[in-house]
Formats: structure tokens, C-alpha cells, sequence
């Protein structure tokens, strides 16, 4: 029988070594998946490289995770905030290395990697600092920039209801960057609001199918 | 000459956003512009983080930390509204799918350029989210800004000294003076605040302007 839902917290993120990829789920507060990320915390691996829209704010979920001295590198579309102090402190401080790429390259980079492509031409930031020392190419009659997939070890991603299978669903606009991270990933890791039996999230209403998710964590709460 | 305030650009913007028409309003500035949709005229408002057909905002004490817009405040959903994830977002954004989007902005230069993203200054550390999507994305790209920086310098330039954000990409600028095409041939004033002579709009923009019968906002 498959079973991909674990029993804690601790269990879900044991394996993560120290220096592995990780891609966060969740857009400012929104899908963040701050109990996989406490978890993660008190489980201590260092020198891990974070893929998230933002680099934190306040000093829940990912803050507390840079607060906490486990990142070594940030890729993000928008590190800077009014609450992204602790970011800002550890990257003023030299202690983190920043990429930083267009809100939607990052999206597609992610898209990518899930989806077996080995890089893609986009118009976004053409002719920019951020495409500097990129490959460019003209098709048609617009200009284009080369980006890569960002292949990740992990995804750590908060959905809504998840059955042991791992087929997902998300609440509103919780689901940002879950569905594409966790196709990205080796192991996809979801928290969960509420586990369910198999068969009672409706199949046409599955957003993430369980082929793209290795384990399963219910909270039972939607922080 | 009496300028527009903030709230009066938004109207002027809101104007031009037509019945049907899907757009998206950039953080800041340009979210003033949801308020002034008149009521009855559908139009449904994209957020970068996955959403069509975002409402006003929420009564107190009815937020849900789950329903943001891209500034990451809490919104409704129109009846008719969805959820998608990032990647089909950007793909609506960047496969000109919206319609507008509207823009703030540091700079906007005579070729199109837009600056928003960036000072440039050493210290500070950038953040670009989803503007340079927009920029290229939207098929009109709309910019709301002050006409002049607070020291009295034009924000219109004839090349932007900030990092851009897309190049060649701004269709019509709304300030608190005037709003301005953008065009193979130059900029055009559409129209201006009232009391406004176009000498004096001339003078404060140091660019190049192209007079055109005036319509008083």
C-alpha cells in the first residue's frame, strides 16, 4: 500500500542534508509552509540554497529560517520589504548571496525543471542588468533571453487537503508557486490543513497529482 | 495650475480602462485606480500571485490571510473570479494576455524606457518581483507617476539614468500635470491640468513635447 503520509513534522524533513536545494512554497505569508519550515529549524541543516518569491518577512517561516543562520544563497524575485529585516541584516553582513530574478522567469525557471525543459528564451528583462552576460537571441521580431530550470533536492509546500497518495489542493492564493515546486523538486514535502481518505478530494478538482509529491504532513491548522 | 492629487490621476487612468478589459494595477500608486472603476463597468483586475477577478477590499475583521494581492494585502474575489498558480500568472502576463497594466515608476524615458525597479545606489538591495514581466507582457503598459522629482526634476528624460525595467515599453504616462503618448515620433500630450499652458508643461518636462488639441482632463 502506498503511504505517503508521515506521522510528524520531524519525520517529513529528517533527511535534509546540509547544503541542499530547497524550494519554498508561498508568497509573502500566503502558502508559506512555516510548520515544515520550523521543523527545519529545530532539525538544523546549514548551508542550504532557498528558492522563494521573497526572503522573508517578520520573523516567522523563512525569516526565522535566515534568522536562524541556515541559508547560504536566496533566489528570489523580492528580498527587499518593510519586514525583511533579517534578510537585509545577513545580506548586509556578507553572511548570503543573493540571485535575483524577475518574478516570472523564476516561476518558469521553476515550471521548467518539472517539466523536462533544459532551458527557455523569454522577453523578460531583455536589454536590463539582470539579463547581463546572458545569452540573448532575436526571434522574429522581439528580443530574448536564455534562463535555465532551477532544479531543487527538496520542496517544501503548504496545500489544503492531502490524501495518502499525495494528490493536493489548495486554498486560494495559497497555491502560488505549491503546484510548480512541487513538480521541481526530487522530494516534495507538503503540510497539510487536513489529510484525507483517498477518494474524497473530487479528481477533477486535484491541482498537484500525488506523482509529484513524496510525503504528506497534516497540521491540522492552516498556519 | 492646480495639480492632481493622487486620487485625481487615478480617475484619470480609470478612465481609460474599458469595459472587458483585464489589467493589472502595480503595487502602490496604482492600486488607487480600482477605486476609481465606475460601478457597472466589468473589469476584471489580475494579481501576479494567481489571481483573476480581484474585489474590493475586505470589511475589518473578515480578512483571509490566504486571499492577498500581489502587495501581499488582503482583497475579496468577484463572483466569477480564480485561482492559478505563478507559472500560469506570468505566462497571462508575458503571453499578452492583460490588456493594461499600470506601473509606478522613477523614470520614464522618450524612447520608452521605464526605470522602476532599481535606484542604482550601491547600498541598497534590489527587488524586482513581477514589474519586469509586466513591462514586457501587458499590451499597453500605462505609468502613473509625479511629473517631476521632488528636487523639481522632470522624470521624463531623454535616456533613463536608473536600470531599466524594459525597454521600449511604456505606451502613455498619466502625471499629476499631464498625460503623454509615447510614440515612434515623440511624446504626445494627450492632455493637461487644468490652468496649464503647454509653454509652462514644455518647460518642466525638458524633453521634447508634441502639442495636440488639447481635452482638459
Amino acid at each position: 500500500m502506498i503511504n505517503k503520509i508521515v506521522p510528524s513534522l520531524e519525520q517529513a524533513v529528517a533527511d535534509i542534508a546540509d547544503g541542499s536545494t530547497i524550494l519554498i512554497g508561498g508568497f509573502g505569508g500566503a502558502g508559506m509552509p512555516s510548520a515544515l519550515i520550523g521543523a527545519l529549524i529545530a532539525q538544523g541543516a546549514r548551508g542550504l540554497t532557498v528558492v522563494n518569491n521573497n526572503a522573508g518577512n517578520g520573523d516567522t517561516g523563512l525569516a526565522a529560517l535566515i534568522a536562524a543562520k541556515q541559508v547560504r544563497k536566496v533566489i528570489c524575485s523580492f528580498p527587499r520589504q518593510a519586514d525583511s529585516h533579517h534578510f537585509d541584516k545577513a545580506y548586509r553582513a556578507g553572511e548570503l548571496e543573493l540571485e535575483l530574478v524577475p518574478q516570472g522567469t523564476l516561476a518558469e525557471r521553476i515550471r521548467a525543471a518539472g517539466a523536462g525543459i533544459g532551458a527557455f528564451f523569454t522577453p523578460t528583462a531583455y536589454g536590463t542588468q539582470l539579463a547581463e552576460g546572458k545569452e540573448t537571441r532575436r526571434i522574429e521580431d522581439r528580443d530574448y533571453v536564455l534562463e535555465h530550470p532551477i532544479h531543487a533536492d527538496y520542496a517544501l509546500i503548504k496545500a489544503d487537503r492531502g490524501d495518502r497518495w499525495g494528490n493536493l489542493t489548495y486554498r486560494m492564493t495559497a497555491r502560488n508557486f505549491g503546484p510548480i515546486m512541487a513538480s521541481a523538486a526530487k522530494c516534495t514535502i507538503a503540510q497539510v490543513r487536513e489529510t484525507v481518505e483517498l477518494g474524497e478530494i473530487d479528481p477533477e478538482l486535484v491541482v498537484t497529482p500525488g506523482i509529484y509529491v513524496k510525503r504528506v504532513v497534516g497540521t491540522g491548522a492552516t498556519t | 495650475m492646480k495639480k492632481m492629487d493622487r486620487n485625481q490621476i487615478a480617475a484619470r487612468v480609470a478612465r481609460d480602462i474599458p469595459e472587458g478589459a483585464y489589467v493589472n494595477l502595480g503595487i502602490g500608486l496604482p492600486t488607487l485606480v480600482a477605486n476609481h472603476i465606475p460601478k457597472g463597468r466589468e473589469v476584471l483586475l489580475h494579481s501576479e500571485n494567481g489571481v483573476l477577478g480581484v474585489g474590493p477590499k475586505p470589511a475589518a475583521g473578515t480578512e483571509d490571510e490566504d486571499l492577498i494581492n500581489a502587495g501581499k494585502e488582503p482583497v475579496t474575489l468577484l463572483a466569477g473570479g480564480s485561482f492559478f498558480h505563478h507559472a500560469d500568472s506570468f505566462g497571462m502576463i508575458r503571453g499578452r494576455h492583460l490588456d493594461f497594466c499600470v506601473l509606478g515608476a522613477f523614470q520614464v524615458a522618450v524612447n520608452g524606457d521605464l526605470a522602476n525597479w532599481h535606484t542604482g545606489a550601491p547600498d541598497a538591495i534590489p527587488a524586482v518581483g513581477g514589474a519586469m514581466d509586466l513591462a514586457v507582457g501587458a499590451k499597453n503598459v500605462f505609468v502613473m507617476m509625479e511629473h517631476l522629482t521632488k528636487s523639481g526634476e522632470s522624470k521624463l528624460v531623454e535616456r533613463c539614468s536608473y536600470p531599466i525595467t524594459g525597454a521600449g515599453c511604456v505606451n502613455r504616462v498619466y502625471t499629476d500635470l499631464a498625460v503623454i503618448d509615447i510614440k515612434a515620433d515623440g511624446l504626445h500630450v494627450v492632455d493637461m491640468t487644468e490652468g496649464l499652458e503647454f509653454e509652462e508643461l514644455q518647460r518642466l518636462t525638458g524633453v521634447p513635447l508634441i502639442r495636440r488639441e488639447a481635452i482638459r482632463a
